[in-house]
C-alpha cells in the first residue's frame, strides 16, 4: 500500500517544483545580504497553468530565473518532474517581460533560433518557423527586424521564438505587460487558445490580479519583499474555454477576486510604503 | 541633413548652391591674392611663395592624372591604409572578445592598455621605421596601432553593453558557449565596430600618410615630402587635395556599406513608402 501510494506520488511529480528556495544576493553597499526570497515552495503540475501574483519589486523575477535555472538558489532546490535542476532547465521556455529578440536578426531569423542552436537543418526549421509566425498572426512580417514590429508584434515573435521549441514548461515574466489593454487582451486570449490546445506546464508571473485569475486554473499570491514568500493559494475554478475580457464579468470571478485581493491588498501596501521610502 | 535644411529654410538646391559659392569664393579670394590683379607683383609673389597658387595647384592635379605620374603613389597609399585597416580591424575585434569576454585577461590588460592608448602613437613611426624599412610594412604597422585601439575599444564596448535579456533569451533557446559568441557577442561587436569605421578608416589613411610623410620611396605623402623640400607649395597642395579627395572616397564607400550590413538598425524616423 505504501509502495504503491510512494509509486504513485513520484509518478505524480509536478512538472515543476520549487524547495524551500532562498535567494540572497550582496546588498548594495556590499556590507550585508539582501534576502529577495526566502523559503518559497511552489509547484506546477503537468498541463497546469499557474499564475503568481504579488506586489512590484517582491522578487517575482527572481523566483522565474531560478526556475530557469538561469540563477542558482542560495539554498533549497528546484525539480523539474521529480529531477533535480541543475544548469538550465532545457525542459523550459522563458518569456521575457523586458525585450529580448536579437534586433540583429528578422522576426524569422529570431523564430528559427531555437531550432537553430539545436542543429535542426535550415530547410525544416525555416518550415516551422512560418508555420509558427502563421499561428502567432504574422504572416507577410518574416522579414521585418525588430524595431519595424509594433510591441504587440514583438510579443507575438517571442511567444513563437519560445513555442517553437515545444517546452514542457512554460515561464512567463509579465509578457504582456507592455502592452495597451487592448492589445493584452488579445494576446491572453491567444496565449489561452495555444495552450488548450497543447496543454503545457505555466508559470506565469504578473502583478495583475484581473489577468492571473483570468488565465489560471490556480493563483499563488507572494508577500511584498524582502524575503519574499507564498502567502496564499486560490484554486480558480472558472470553467474553460475562456475569455478574458468576457470573463471578468462573471460574479465567480467577482467574488475570487475579492477573496484574494483580501490577501493582497495589505501586502501591495506594504510594498508601496518601502517604495515610498 | 535634410532636418537642418529644413531649419534653415533653404531648399536641396539652395543649399547646394551656397555651398558652391562658398568654396568658389574661398578659390576667388585665394587667386586674387596671390595674383598681381589687385595687389603689387612683389607681394603677390610673396604670398604665392607661401600659399601657392589655385590655378598652378589645379595645374598639378590635372598633370598628376593625364601623365598618370600619381598612381603607383596613390595605389601604394590606398593599399598601406586597406592593410592597416583590415589587420588592425581583425586584432581589434580578436583582442576585443577575448579580453570582454576573460574577466581575469581584462583585470591584468587594463592599465597597459589604458596606457598604450593614452600614448602619442604617431611617435612610434620611427621605430617601425627601422624594425620594417622604408616600405609599405612600417606604414601598415602604424595605421595598425592607430585603428586596432578604436576597433578594440568599441569591441569591448559592444560585448559588455549586449542586453542581459536578450542573452539570457538565447541561453533558454539552448545556446551553447560557443553558439553565444556566434550569434550574439560578434554580431553585438561587430556592429560598434561598423559604427566606428568612419574614424578607424580615416586613421589607416593617417597612418599611412605620416608614415610615408616620415619617411619613404613611395605614396602620396612621399610626394608631398619631395615638393616640401623644394618649397613648391603647389604641389604641396596638390597633394592635399588628392589626399582629401580619397579620403572622402573611402568615406563614401564606408557609408555604403554600413547601409547594407546595418538594416537591422533603427533609424530615426522610418516610415513604409506606399
Amino acid at each position: 500500500m505504501s509502495i504503491a501510494a510512494a509509486a504513485v506520488t513520484s509518478q505524480a511529480a509536478p512538472a515543476l517544483a520549487l524547495d524551500r528556495v532562498t535567494c540572497a544576493f550582496a546588498d548594495r553597499s556590499g556590507a550585508g545580504r539582501y534576502i529577495a526570497v526566502r523559503d518559497a515552495t511552489l509547484a506546477v503540475g503537468a498541463g497546469e497553468f499557474v499564475s503568481v501574483v504579488g506586489p512590484t519589486g517582491c522578487g517575482k523575477s527572481t523566483l522565474l530565473n531560478v526556475a530557469a535555472g538561469l540563477l542558482a538558489p542560495s539554498s533549497g532546490e528546484v525539480r523539474v518532474d521529480g529531477a533535480r535542476l541543475a544548469g538550465i532547465n532545457a525542459r523550459a521556455g522563458y518569456m521575457f517581460q523586458a525585450e529580448a529578440l536579437m534586433p540583429w536578426r528578422s522576426a524569422l531569423a529570431n523564430v528559427t533560433a531555437g531550432l537553430e542552436f539545436h542543429g535542426v537543418p535550415r530547410a525544416e526549421s525555416t518550415a516551422r518557423a512560418h508555420d509558427w509566425l502563421r499561428r502567432v498572426g504574422l504572416t507577410g512580417f518574416e522579414d521585418r527586424y525588430p524595431h519595424q514590429l509594433s510591441g504587440g508584434m514583438r510579443k507575438r515573435v517571442a511567444l513563437a521564438q519560445t513555442l517553437i521549441l515545444d517546452p514542457e514548461i512554460l515561464l512567463m515574466d509579465e509578457p504582456f505587460s507592455a502592452l495597451d489593454i487592448q492589445t493584452r487582451q488579445l494576446m491572453e486570449n491567444e496565449l489561452l487558445d495555444l495552450w488548450s490546445a497543447d496543454r503545457k506546464s505555466v508559470l506565469f508571473i504578473t502583478h495583475d490580479l484581473d489577468e492571473a485569475i483570468a488565465l489560471s486554473d490556480r493563483v499563488i499570491v507572494l508577500s511584498a519583499g524582502p524575503e519574499t514568500h507564498p502567502l496564499g493559494e486560490f484554486t480558480i475554478d472558472l470553467p474553460r474555454p475562456r475569455d478574458v475580457a468576457e470573463i471578468r464579468v462573471s460574479p465567480r470571478f467577482v467574488e475570487l477576486h475579492e477573496a484574494i485581493w483580501r490577501v493582497l491588498k495589505s501586502e501591495v501596501l506594504k510594498g508601496y510604503a518601502q517604495g515610498k521610502r | 541633413m535634410p532636418k537642418a535644411s529644413a531649419d534653415l529654410r533653404l531648399s536641396r538646391a539652395q543649399l547646394a548652391l551656397y555651398q558652391a559659392l562658398l568654396v568658389g569664393g574661398l578659390f576667388a579670394f585665394w587667386y586674387l591674392m596671390t595674383e598681381p590683379i589687385l595687389i603689387s607683383e612683389a607681394s603677390a609673389k610673396n604670398t604665392a611663395f607661401f600659399f601657392g597658387k589655385p590655378l598652378g595647384v589645379l595645374k598639378v592635379v590635372i598633370d598628376w592624372f593625364v601623365s598618370g605620374k600619381i598612381y603607383p603613389h596613390l595605389a601604394i597609399t590606398l593599399w598601406e591604409t586597406l592593410l592597416a585597416f583590415a589587420i588592425g580591424s581583425v586584432l581589434g575585434l580578436g583582442v576585443g572578445l577575448w579580453l570582454a569576454l576573460s574577466p581575469t585577461a581584462s583585470a591584468l590588460a587594463e592599465p597597459y592598455i589604458t596606457a598604450m592608448n593614452a600614448m602619442p602613437r604617431v611617435i612610434l613611426a620611427p621605430i617601425f621605421a627601422v624594425w620594417f624599412g622604408l616600405g609599405v610594412l612600417s606604414k601598415v604597422a602604424l595605421g595598425v596601432t592607430l585603428v586596432f585601439f578604436i576597433v578594440f575599444f568599441n569591441v569591448y564596448q559592444g560585448v559588455k553593453e549586449v542586453s542581459p535579456v536578450v542573452l539570457a533569451n538565447v541561453r533558454m533557446l539552448g545556446a551553447s558557449k560557443a553558439q553565444l559568441l556566434r550569434h550574439i557577442y560578434l554580431p553585438s561587436a561587430t556592429s560598434w565596430v561598423f559604427s566606428s569605421l568612419h574614424t578607424s578608416v580615416g586613421m589607416a589613411f593617417v597612418g599611412a600618410v605620416v608614415g610615408e610623410y616620415l619617411g619613404s620611396a613611395k605614396g602620396v605623402g612621399y610626394l608631398i615630402l619631395q615638393a616640401e623640400g623644394v618649397f613648391d607649395i603647389n604641389t604641396v597642395i596638390a597633394g592635399i587635395v588628392v589626399l582629401t579627395i580619397f579620403a572622402l572616397l573611402l568615406d563614401f564607400i564606408v557609408t555604403r556599406i554600413e547601409n547594407k550590413l546595418l538594416v537591422w538598425r533603427p533609424k530615426t524616423a522610418e516610415t513604409e513608402t506606399l
